[in-house]
């Protein structure tokens, strides 16, 4: 497509020919060879215990993926989102977060979920089918898993409107200080509400970053189908930076999220993170990616792989030992039997819970209807003694 | 200041967000030129100059964020009021309000509260142009974890919407705006206000039961006063609360009337009429003399303005039913 003369800049020109491994500006610290790179805005001395837990995070959460698919193979869960080849967007973006941040996850922020403390076997219900999230939102200041695409980035905004008017923005005391982190994906950069997010976030300075994990495909539609600039470009339009990070470098996504987190709570206002990725699995356990991109693709991604490449940096440098990773190994595999024994053991819900939840303050004609299934269900008991 | 005096439903309303916000400082409105300017009905007016651009917030010309980030700020704590503009525009925020402030609570097993009220000028008669009429009522009460009440007049304007922010549960706050500036009635602030989940019977009657809420309440006294020059007496009932229902005083009216006539602006094809009769005819099939009525707007998109009263329920129209009822 090209622009009518005299219509500004050619966009081939402006951004580029191809978003090919990130393009120029891809924010790096360590090269897919598993090489130490530096860049002269984000950058983080990362010590040898600190690299070494970022890596235990990657090969943890990846067990959790991995666990929960063949949980999803056996049955035992109705569908999973998984997040194979993105751990180290989500390790990165987790562990940057202080403790009264707040995280507005998608529902495949199993890594990020892992970095606030939850309990893996929690994520598994919504998957299960016998709740929609099981976990306080409050306690760990991880919201809900939100499955109608970008809605959580505008809830994710009106949250930090609210931090600026509770007096936890700017106020120089870094204990104090909060931001928020809304997750979305490529494909949701096109709803309504993420764009109207970023207005709102925009007009109110709002202390959030906004981390979009482009994944490269949104069910079967590449990132084509999105875009025709490179997305972290669009932030500008907005009002705010954009940058774009190589989402499979769980440094460099630390090191920039930690900065835009930084940012927020400083009071400088939104920004937006793009963590250039690519989800190696399916969009979830039901669809086929064989069907929409070709194996070449996830051949040239493979070698990018964010765990491989850390264990390399670890190995070469010598900041590992054999007896890391054979303790570390036995670590994933009672991770493993956690969530296969828990994941069975979940506990349907009861027939009646549902009543119970509609409304803080239960309506008179709600409890006529539970009391009536309750008798209802109870004209059948002993029926068949 | 004497604690009566005259007020309109806009004044009320204004009186009663003001209350609101001086009793809980959690309590924010937000919505599009609700600072400034007040609102484009002036029922926020002077609030922000009172309040400060923390608490009445003008936010940009976007729906669903408008209603979105309420959501959030309601996860951190407050309160928020949302007032959408008219009507017509509340589309673009239905998927926040069906999927994220209703269920919210359902979600997380009743761990989050949503105290939102999403305030909506509503019906017809002003002369507007098109989306500036509509009456989606059904629409939000047909969703569970919303809850749905329709005030009709100054005095429940100014304590429904105190009760409807204090309430901790997701609240569709309608106000017939064709009222706004029509009637003065007589406010007593030290009066004890009747619970905001009821009905009222606001005419009592012998003969027929008229069902009415929002700008039908004052249709339906119109035509008991008609009515009641040709001899006949119709008990009126503003019901106030669309979802939940309070069907206690409209079973028992209609167990000693035998007669029962609804009328709303919304269609009548699936609107609140059509849940009425059911529940009526459920309840009270034995005491009915005829079938339940039902006198609403037609199955048609809001029409020009020029022949809206041709399409909204009158009071010959109404009456016409009402002489239905007594024909069979």
């Amino acid at each position: 497509m090209t622009e009518p003369a005299g219509f500004g800049p050619d966009l081939a020109e402006v951004f580029g020919p191809s978003q090919q491994d990130g393009g120029p500006n891809l924010v790096q610290l360590l090269t897919p060879e598993g090489e130490r790179v530096h860049h002269p805005e984000f950058d983080h001395d990362f010590s040898a215990e600190e690299l070494r837990g970022l890596y235990r995070d990657m090969v943890l959460t990846r067990r959790i993926d991995v666990e929960a698919t063949a949980l999803q193979r056996h049955g035992e869960l109705g569908i999973w989102a998984q997040l194979l080849g993105q751990e180290a967007a989500q390790i990165g973006a987790g562990r940057a977060l202080s403790p009264q941040d707040y995280v507005f996850p998608t529902y495949r922020e199993h890594g990020v979920a892992y970095c606030r403390g939850l309990d893996p076997l929690k994520l598994l219900g919504l998957f299960r089918g016998v709740d929609q999230g099981s976990w306080d939102p409050n306690e760990a200041n991880f919201g809900l898993y939100t499955i109608v695409i970008g809605a959580q980035t505008l809830h994710a905004t009106g949250y930090a409107m609210g931090l600026q008017r509770d007096g936890v923005v700017g106020t120089g005391d870094p204990e104090r200080d909060a931001a928020v982190i809304a997750h979305f994906g490529d494909g949701a950069s096109s709803q309504g509400d993420v764009n109207e997010a970023f207005i709102f976030a925009a007009s109110y300075n709002a202390p959030v970053v906004f981390f979009c994990q482009n994944n490269q495909w949104a069910i079967s539609e590449p990132i084509e189908r999105q875009t025709r600039i490179p997305l972290h470009q669009r932030a500008l339009g907005f009002g705010f930076p954009g940058i774009r990070v190589d989402g499979n470098d769980v440094l460099a996504t630390y090191a920039v999220t930690k900065a835009a987190l930084q940012r927020a709570r400083e009071g400088n206002g939104p920004s937006f993170v793009e963590a250039y990725t690519y989800r190696m699995g399916a969009h979830t356990t039901t669809d086929d990616p064989t069907r929409y991109r070709l194996n070449d693709e996830l051949e040239h991604w493979k070698l990018k792989d964010p765990i491989e490449r850390l264990k390399v940096y670890l190995r070469r440098n010598g900041l590992v030992d054999q007896e890391f990773f054979d303790s570390l190994d036995a670590e994933a595999k009672e991770l493993g039997a956690h969530l296969r024994e828990g994941c069975k053991a979940l506990p349907d819900p009861k027939p009646l819970d549902q009543f119970g939840y509609v409304f803080s303050e239960m309506t008179e004609e709600l409890e006529a209807q539970r009391d009536g299934f309750a008798a209802y269900l109870e004209s059948f008991e002993g029926a068949h003694s | 200041m004497s604690s009566s005096q005259k007020i309109t439903l806009a004044k009320g309303l204004n009186m009663g967000l003001r209350k609101a916000m001086e009793d809980d400082d959690k309590v924010l409105l937000m919505g599009e030129d609700v600072g400034k300017l007040g609102g484009v009905f002036r029922i926020t007016d002077g609030l922000q100059k009172d309040f400060g651009e923390d608490r009445v917030i003008d936010s940009p010309l976007a729906e669903s964020g408008i209603v979105g980030t309420a959501v959030g700020m309601a996860l951190r704590g407050y309160r928020p009021v949302v007032e959408i503009q008219f009507d017509g525009f509340v589309y673009p925020a239905y998927d926040q309000i069906v999927c994220q402030v209703a269920k919210y609570t359902f979600r997380s097993q009743g761990k989050v509260k949503m105290p939102i009220v999403i305030r909506i000028p509503f019906g017809g008669g002003i002369g507007a142009v098109e989306h500036h009429s509509e009456s989606p009522e059904a629409q939000f009460a047909h969703t569970p974890g919303l809850k749905v009440v329709a005030c009709s007049n100054p005095v429940d304007g100014y304590w429904m919407i105190q009760q409807a922010i204090a309430h901790d549960d997701p609240v569709i706050f309608l106000e017939p705006k064709r009222q706004y500036h029509a009637d003065k009635a007589e406010l007593d602030e030290s009066a004890t206000p009747e619970p905001l989940f009821t009905s009222r019977v606001v005419r009592p009657g012998s003969d027929a039961t008229l069902l009415a809420y929002g700008p039908t309440v004052k249709t339906a006294l119109k035509c008991a006063e008609a009515a009641a020059e040709e001899g006949r007496q119709l008990e009126v009932i503003d019901l106030r609360t669309l979802s939940p229902l309070d069907m206690a005083p409209v079973l028992e009216s209609v167990r000693r009337t035998g007669r029962c006539v609804v009328t709303h602006e919304a269609h009548v094809n699936l609107g609140m009429g059509a849940e009425l009769a059911a529940r009526i005819t459920e309840e009270c099939f034995y005491s009915l003399e005829a079938p339940v009525l039902r006198v609403g707007a037609f199955d048609t998109p809001y029409p020009p303005s020029r022949i809206e009263e041709e399409y909204l329920p009158d009071l010959d129209r109404v009456l016409d039913a009402v002489d239905r009822t007594f024909a069979y």
